[in-house]
């Protein structure tokens, strides 16, 4: 079986998230990009397919800058090919119909089974980068997906529903699923292997051909919500707090 | 249908769900700011008795047929596509949810159509539609235009309460025969899978204790457990916590798990991402301890101290216990 | 699965430390199992391990999880009578294999990876590393923003930084320094964890990808030496660092401070009645032969009223906190195995000598002694105090 997993880099939630005074959007220099989590975990579902039923897995992701880390990391766990799309701009952000466009013109000649990437991600706004490439791509398409399963010869994808209901979607590969969680949660590898493989596996670059992206949405402007403006914040200590919380219970009607 | 506002409206086994009413309640403002009218749209079996719930709208859309009783994701998309394609609504809205999305970015894109997604609401301005996302685990509002002819988008929960949604009133239906290409399909619809019977209802019980990531380690749990039996109440959680394995998904609020709305909600070291929000924010009281003042949870809940969770909790325990036994 | 025999695992152990060949003399006597918190609890406690490598077992020895209990206390290899290089050879060789292997519980999983990505276990911001210090009535300088040559460059660590209770302590050894008129920095963005932990979790290499952002930052400051309170910078910094080419002189704090003994006495102001025992942590005492000590004890003496009593297991006996190897990201995992927490029966010694005060040296303890007070129900009744915090009290009140 042989699967693709896309990986797109988004803010680290963990750093304050700052806006730029100019543009109105999202100050980039201030953030820290880590890998989409939801990618981490297609990734994770991709090794595991691989381990029950062979077959290769390719990572492919755009770069964004200091992606490198990543794909090795990757590489470590097993991955057997890396790509890293480059272009011009990539370090200022990338949209999401972008990449749609951008991923679909470099696997133009690609075979695969199966293309496995995160249903989304938190910095998502114009749209889900696996649903709209799977429809660029005349594919399949399935998403929030927690485990892929072979059966008589297809693809079984369970689905998650809210209210832990859950469905089984066969689906007829060539497909492309969104992972919502893999089965298991992202392997840990151990970091002498990732230097190993920093010195043993080589990134693919691909310069990522000049494609018109048509069909974006427009932002003009980002800003921070007021938080704490109607949480009716308590101060003092611990002792304190936790008396101001009991009576606002009491009042509640919750405690005696 | 075209140029109007068509919400598509989500349904699960036979039932049109909450959100599909947030969607009609949207859907009505932006209808009346650009001055068109109001279509839902409906696709699945035996679909006659779901219209009556869609007054809300001006008309209701059906497409009847049994290769759509359950949600099947390409014969889905492939309905919405081919209907949206002859007849063009200036703006199509989908549920923000695991079944809307899978085919509002097909549709989008089949259309050639700009698409937005996670909007809590929309205004109109100078005739022109307009979204407001909330993204960034609720730390960052994105807003701009919903381009013509055509735009899509997913709407979350939040930005109008579902009652505006629900109008008693007989809306004009109109049936559309189900494309062809139905049975050609490379998705099929195989089974459900029921959740794990024989836990608590999170659902039923007026008081929640509910952790997240901030409790750090399933060791942690047990104060929360302690917290929860000293209130009377039940312990739930947020994505994190059950993906770990500390709670059954049983115990999951928001967007993928149980929508509750007990006496009272605390949030232990929930940050207050929309996907959490979704499933508590109508709670009758909401107080949330969380270290960091600027987490988004702060903007909803009632209540709240920025203290640490692990050194909170303990104290409020003890509180409560002395106050039993006075 | 790995494709290691015992022989070979044998092999590496003993080629890759020093002292390594001491193994092969293991007599089976069984007094590093006994001397072990978790012994009863493992699947194989050190001697059992020996037994089983010999026994060809590797397999079986990699099916067990229990390795995930040894603390790194070095209780085994202080005792064993012919000198195998236990933790920091055998045990944490095994813990690399399990990783290796992709045996790793969830939780320490999450604190390897927060280092790897942030530099800290907690997963914070390594922008907000100095912000303990931010607003503080005594000035902390950050190196990057002082350029002028300072005495002590004061290596903070990770819970130093970021842990409330440990802030704390932070900020009282601070105003002790400033008291003695010590001129010193902080790395604060630019420090890393020291990585000793992690390295006894068996992740050499991110130890080794840690310590060398830290001696990439350190080495482009002046200064005479580095202090640290946290006992494990301070073993990382002594013994390890130096292999990767960063040789400083480094001292824990309680040296430091007993060198400047007479000038403390001069300005305390206010006496302490305290009844105060003090806990050696394992990674200033027996932890390589580091052995410090009398000087925590003859600082905590000096503070006029107080009275210093001894717990029975005290110096190289002293009872691990269950912090190290991992264990601090371990709890919920310790628990489920063996139902005991190592930190209660030091809160018991405590009291069984009737201390007031429980005193410390170490960024680990104060949360884990603090945590246990409460669980072992003798809140109010014994007070956890690292050694700074006492010295300030006594100092400014």
């Amino acid at each position: 079986m042989d699967i693709i997993v896309l990986v797109k880099f988004v803010p680290d939630l963990v750093e304050d998230l700052e806006i730029d005074a100019q543009s109105g959007l999202l100050d980039r220099s201030f953030l820290r990009l880590i890998p989409n989590e939801l990618d981490e975990h297609a990734l994770e579902e991709a090794l595991l397919l691989k381990e029950r039923h062979g077959g290769t897995v390719t990572v492919i992701t755009v770069d964004t800058g200091d992606v490198d880390e990543s794909l090795y990391t990757a590489a470590a766990k097993g991955v057997d090919r890396l790509i890293k799309i480059t272009g011009e701009g990539f370090d200022q952000g990338v949209t999401n119909q972008a990449l749609a466009v951008i991923f679909q013109s470099v696997m133009g000649d690609m075979a695969f089974d199966l293309i496995l990437t995160g249903t989304q991600a938190v910095d998502d706004l114009d749209g889900f980068v696996g649903a709209m490439l799977a429809e660029r791509m005349g594919l399949p398409y399935v998403g929030y997906v927690t485990r892929v399963e072979a059966e008589n010869g297809t693809m079984v994808a369970r689905k998650e529903y809210p209210g832990g209901l859950n469905a089984d979607i066969e689906v007829r590969q060539p497909a492309v699923l969104g992972i919502q969680a893999a089965e298991k949660p992202p392997r840990y590898v151990v970091t002498s292997k990732v230097m190993e493989a920093m010195r043993s596996a080589t990134i693919d670059e691909i310069e990522a051909p000049e494609t018109p992206i048509g069909g974006s949405l427009p932002v003009s402007r980002m800003s921070v919500p007021e938080t704490g403006a109607h949480a009716e914040m308590i101060e003092g200590t611990l002792e304190q707090i936790a008396e101001a919380v009991a009576n606002r219970l009491r009042e509640q009607g919750i405690l005696a | 249908m075209t140029g109007e506002v068509c919400v598509v409206a989500e349904t699960l086994r036979g039932e049109v769900t909450e959100l599909t009413y947030t969607m009609l309640a949207a859907g009505r403002q932006l209808a009346n700011g650009l001055k068109t009218r109001l279509s839902a749209f409906l696709i699945g079996h035996q679909v006659e008795r779901m219209t009556a719930s869609l007054g809300a709208a001006d008309r209701v859309v059906c497409v009847d047929d049994p290769a759509l009783v359950e949600f099947n994701p390409q014969a889905y998309l492939h309905v919405v596509a081919e209907i949206f394609g002859r007849h063009t609504p200036r703006v199509g809205l989908f549920g923000h949810t695991a079944t809307g999305t899978d085919i509002a970015c097909g549709v989008a894109q089949r259309l050639g159509a700009p698409i937005a997604v996670s909007c809590r609401t929309f205004t109109t301005e100078g005739g022109e539609p307009h979204y407001s996302s909330l993204i960034c685990g609720g730390k960052i509002i994105a807003e701009g235009p919903l381009p013509g002819p055509c735009c899509i988008a997913t709407v979350m929960t939040g930005g109008y309460k579902a009652e505006q949604g629900k109008v008693v009133k007989a809306a004009p239906v109109e049936s559309l025969p189900a494309p062809e290409g139905l049975d050609a399909l490379r998705t099929r619809f195989k089974r459900y899978i029921e959740p794990p019977a024989g836990d608590v209802d999170i659902t039923k019980q007026a008081i929640i204790v509910s952790v997240g990531r901030g409790i750090q380690n399933k060791d942690n749990l047990a104060m929360a457990e302690e917290l929860a039996k000293a209130l009377g109440g039940v312990v739930s959680g947020s994505r994190p916590v059950i993906d770990q394995g500390w709670l059954p998904t049983t115990r999951l609020v928001g967007k993928s798990g149980k929508q509750v709305k007990p006496k009272v909600y605390l949030a232990l070291g929930i940050s207050g991402a929309p996907e959490h929000a979704e499933g508590m924010r109508d709670a009758e009281m909401i107080v949330a301890i969380n270290r960091d003042e600027k987490a988004p949870i702060y903007g909803f809940a009632h209540v709240g101290a920025a203290v640490d969770v692990l050194e909170f909790v303990p104290v409020l325990t003890d509180k409560i216990k002395h106050i039993h036994c006075a | 699965m790995s494709v290691m025999t015992s022989h070979e695992f044998l092999d590496k152990v003993i080629r890759a430390t020093p002292d390594g060949e001491h193994i092969r003399r293991c007599l089976q006597c069984g007094t590093c199992s006994g001397v072990c918190p978790y012994g009863f609890a493992m699947d194989h406690p050190p001697r059992s391990l020996i037994a089983a490598l010999r026994a060809d077992d590797w397999q079986g020895v990699l099916e067990s999880d229990t390795i995930w209990l040894c603390v790194s206390c070095f209780a085994c290899a202080s005792v064993c009578p012919v000198q195998i290089p236990l933790t920091r050879g055998l045990l944490s060789a095994l813990k690399t294999e399990m990783l290796v292997g992709g045996s790793i519980p969830p939780e320490l999983q999450t604190a390897l990876g927060n280092s790897r990505r942030y530099g800290n276990p907690m997963g914070e911001s390594p922008r907000k590393r100095a912000d303990w210090a931010k607003d503080f009535t005594i000035p902390v300088p950050v190196l990057a923003n002082h350029k002028d040559p300072v005495d002590v460059l004061w290596f903070v660590g990770d819970y130093g930084s970021y842990h409330p209770r440990v802030q704390s302590v932070s900020k009282a050894m601070a105003k002790v320094l400033h008291a003695l008129h010590v001129t010193f920095g902080i790395l604060g963005p630019e420090e890393n964890s020291d990585g000793d932990t992690q390295a006894f979790t068996g992740e050499w290499g991110l130890f080794e990808l840690l310590a060398r952002k830290n001696i990439k930052a350190m080495t482009k400051y002046s200064f005479r030496e580095i202090i640290t309170g946290d006992p494990h910078a301070f073993n990382a910094l002594k013994h390890e660092y130096p292999r990767l080419g960063f040789d400083r002189p480094v001292r824990h704090y309680t040296q430091f401070l007993f060198e400047r003994i007479d000038q403390l006495r001069r300005l305390f102001k206010n006496p302490l009645s305290m009844r105060v025992t003090y806990h050696d942590p394992c990674y200033l005492g027996r932890a390589n032969e580091n052995n410090i000590y009398e000087e925590p004890r003859r600082l905590i003496e000096a503070i006029p009223g107080v009275e210093l009593v001894e717990m029975s297991h005290n110096r190289a006996l002293s009872l691990c906190c269950g912090g190290g190897g991992g264990g601090m990201w371990l709890d919920g995992f310790s628990w489920e195995k063996a139902h005991a927490r190592t930190t209660e029966w030091r809160i018991k010694e405590a009291i069984a000598v009737g201390a007031d005060v429980l005193a410390v040296a170490c960024s680990y303890e104060t949360p884990r002694f603090e945590d246990a007070v409460k669980s072992t129900g003798n809140e109010g009744k014994l007070m956890v105090r690292d050694i700074a915090e006492l010295l300030a009290e006594a100092l400014f009140g």
